[in-house]
């Protein structure tokens, strides 16, 4: 694997992956994808189950460790080893479809334990900055709660305020609001509506395309583990290229 | 707990009167009886105090010996499979002689009966505190595992922090367990000289002949202490259960 010489990488460019491929056994999840992304862009990921759109956002935040081709996000080529950690944990946040957050802790201690525990803030530095969040995601008034005290909504937004805490650059979204009861989906596109809107870098699996139309910059189409359709949001809502995509999205949007 | 007790001590009573029994031996009422009793009894710090040490160390090597086993490493999981399987093969009672009077002779140490006690007991009891922990630690969900990673937890912090305080509670029954199991096989040290329970009472017998009576109360004496240490576990249970649920 070539290192991309710092003077080829465009600032702007926070993640850049080149022809990266993915497989779980026999099994291609992800087919030579590439794509950039700039910082501040908001993309949306959309495609059938089992297109390779979640494995996609884990490999770039090395949940999944990619076999072949580059992933370099802020200008570090991920290597697998504990640098490329490093530039993880400094840079992507990301939120799961069953929110995982730990059952065992308050949801204060939930925001708290990762800025005390690594990024070396006092205990009290790390509550203000959790008590921010948590005003920002509207549900100050639950940090002393346990998550199972909450609600399927208010549980998906405890947890982007803990990655919030980390205060990362990008944000990853793993269909953040699959695993929700309809009447709570809003509550939790409200706050991503508003974070898009604050400029973070997101890249959102989701299927709620109202909210992509709103927010996106850039959408993405995937099936069979490769991007079949990456265009600017009106186009690809109006005039897709490709004849897959155009089905997918005659399928799933409402009438 | 309290109805078993009133039926025991009912029984006591009862049999007391029967010719057939030697109660005066360890009858709390008359001189010599009470110092039997007190014989006896004098045994249950050394059980509590062996079988607590052994548990300790034992959840302490069983963590250690578990972690390897949950590795992607071969090796390591490899050493897991081999130290679990080697030590479990290996009878207590065999441990503890071969702790006793074996391993001073490979070290060339000398050891107490107590430490020979302990050690013999935690090695045994290691290689199922190991699976136990292994069993616990996987059945915690691999979301916990990633959600970690994305607050940039590293290995020792996500197991300290995030997976053993959820896999403990899990796996404390099973623990529970090991503690009642762990005192029951306390009395098999008696063979080395260890003075506890089982010791005491053996003693008493050489010298009282009246075996029926004082194994009866040796028998009592171990029922009572798992009684106890059941009806603890089971409060520590329902305790973490409300925090859990109500704070």
């Amino acid at each position: 694997m070539a290192q991309i010489p710092k003077s080829q990488i465009d600032n702007q460019q926070i993640i850049q992956m080149r022809s990266v491929s993915k497989f779980f056994g026999t099994f291609q999840a992800l087919n030579e994808v590439s794509i950039d992304v700039s910082l501040g862009e908001r993309v949306v990921v959309c495609g059938p189950s089992g297109s390779g759109k979640s494995t996609l956002i884990r490999c770039i935040n090395q949940l999944e460790v990619h076999n072949s081709g580059t992933i370099t996000i802020d200008g570090h080529q991920l290597d697998g080893k504990k640098n490329s950690l490093q530039v993880i944990h400094d840079n992507v946040g990301m939120v799961f479809q069953q929110f995982n957050l730990f059952p065992h802790l308050t949801v204060l201690e939930n925001l708290t334990l990762g800025p005390v525990r690594s990024r070396n803030l006092s205990k009290s530095q790390a509550t203000e900055l959790a008590m921010q969040y948590l005003e920002r995601v509207r549900i100050p008034e639950q940090a002393e709660k346990y998550p199972t005290q909450l609600s399927g909504g208010q549980q998906q937004r405890v947890a982007i305020a803990r990655s919030l805490c980390m205060e990362p650059k990008i944000m990853l979204f793993d269909e953040p609001t699959s695993a929700l009861d309809p009447e709570m989906i809003n509550e939790v596109l409200d706050v991503m509506v508003e974070l898009a809107e604050s400029g973070m870098t997101m890249i959102c699996v989701t299927h709620e395309m109202g909210f992509a139309r709103r927010v996106a910059d850039t959408m993405v189409f995937m099936d069979h583990g490769e991007i079949v359709e990456l265009s600017e949001t009106k186009k690809f809502f109006e005039a897709p290229d490709s004849k897959r995509c155009q089905e997918f999205l005659q399928q799933i949007l409402p009438h | 707990m309290t109805r078993i007790l009133l039926i025991c001590s009912a029984a006591l009573l009862l049999t007391a009167c029967s010719g057939d029994w030697g109660w005066y031996v360890v009858d709390p009422t008359n001189p010599k009886g009470l110092i039997n009793l007190k014989f006896m009894i004098s045994g249950l710090k050394y059980t509590v105090l062996l079988s607590v040490t052994a548990i300790v160390i034992s959840i302490v090597i069983g963590l250690l010996v578990a972690l390897p086993g949950l590795s992607t490493n071969k090796w390591l999981r490899g050493f897991n499979r081999v130290y679990v399987e080697l030590v479990r093969a290996v009878p207590i009672l065999v441990m503890i002689l071969w702790v006793y009077y074996g391993l001073p002779q490979l070290l060339g140490i000398t050891i107490t009966v107590f430490w020979a006690g302990v050690i013999a007991l935690a090695l045994s009891d290691s290689a199922f505190e190991a699976e136990i922990f292994r069993a616990g630690i996987q059945s915690i969900d691999k979301g916990q595992y990633e959600a970690s990673h994305t607050v940039a937890l590293g290995y020792m912090d996500t197991m300290r922090f995030i997976i053993l305080p959820q896999a403990i509670k899990r796996i404390l029954p099973a623990l529970g367990n090991q503690l009642v199991y762990m005192l029951k096989m306390s009395s098999l040290v008696s063979v080395i000289g260890m003075q506890e329970l089982t010791r005491k009472a053996n003693e008493l017998v050489v010298t009282e002949y009246r075996p029926l009576e004082i194994y009866t109360v040796l028998l009592l004496e171990y029922l009572l202490l798992i009684l106890v240490v059941s009806a603890g576990v089971r409060w520590l249970e329902r305790r973490w259960e409300t925090d859990s649920l109500n704070k």
